[in-house]
């Protein structure tokens, strides 16, 4: 029986992939506290993370050879969405330190598991490989 | 690997504050600063906070944080009947600088924690990198 990666990865590097733009996402929101007028913005992780996984990320279907191609850069990015807003500022500021630094922690908890889960898929394949 | 942009941003918000806090010290160090008219005394600055976009490979708009510029505060500071002073203008009055201290306190307390929010947030992205390094060990 060949080793297929991707089956036996099952969801775990699409996870961890949408974990570190999430992170990213968080960082900037938490960098841009005090910027007056930024918006905080989010992903919904479980809708990227189905998109991640089906491999399509959202694209556009073409059913006809003549249809426009969709953008690559349009296809395959995950839905950010503005956080809504607790407390409105003067300054139209919308980040609030901290749901974010507790978004952040979140999502750096999740990834850490999702580091381990695919170490042990690791570790089982490594198992497999040396027959031990 | 998306996580290193991460340290961009949040040295970028480093930066930013820290410039915020330059700013808000050499405030507070000119709060008792006099002058002989409201022209020639210190009056005191604020920094202004812009964000940069930036599209990263997967898209995702992402954006750090820049000093745009720093003003001066154009309210006049008050002024004081002095005539002994050596400052004094020919009517005997002087300037105070129109630096508010208690304003600058809070300001550097908002500062000093939005850095240490910039330093944890570099501190757990590096911490992630190093699980992700050690994967399958």
């Amino acid at each position: 029986m060949p080793i297929n990666f991707d089956s036996a990865l099952g969801i775990h590097p699409d996870a961890l992939r949408v974990r570190s733009q999430r992170a990213e996402l968080l960082a900037s929101n938490l960098s841009n506290a005090d910027t007056p007028g930024y918006k905080a913005r989010d992903i919904d992780f479980k809708s990227a993370l189905k998109m991640a996984n089906s491999g399509d990320m959202g694209a556009m279907k073409v059913s006809h050879q003549n249809h426009m191609q969709p953008l690559q850069s349009l296809s395959n990015q995950p839905h950010v969405q503005y956080r809504g807003t607790i407390q409105d500022s003067l300054d139209g500021n919308s980040v609030d330190e901290q749901i974010e630094q507790a978004a952040f922690m979140e999502n750096s908890i999740q990834y850490q598991a999702s580091v381990e889960f695919l170490g042990g898929k690791f570790n089982g394949l490594l198992k497999a490989i040396k027959g031990e | 690997m998306s996580l290193f942009n991460i340290f961009n941003i949040a040295s970028s918000g480093m930066s930013a504050q820290s410039v915020r806090l330059n700013i808000t010290a050499s405030n507070l160090a000119n709060a008792d600063s006099v002058g002989s008219s409201q022209n020639d005394v210190y009056r005191a600055r604020q920094p202004v906070f812009a964000t940069v976009m930036q599209e990263a490979q997967n898209g995702m708009p992402l954006g750090s944080v820049q000093v745009k510029a720093v003003v001066e505060t154009q309210t006049n500071g008050r002024e004081e009947y002095k005539p002994n002073h050596p400052m004094a203008d020919d009517k005997g009055y002087v300037y105070h600088s129109n630096v508010d201290p208690m304003s600058e306190m809070a300001n550097m307390i908002s500062a000093s924690r939005s850095y240490q929010n910039n330093v944890e947030v570099a501190n757990t992205s590096k911490q992630l990198l190093l699980a992700t390094l050690r994967l399958g060990k």
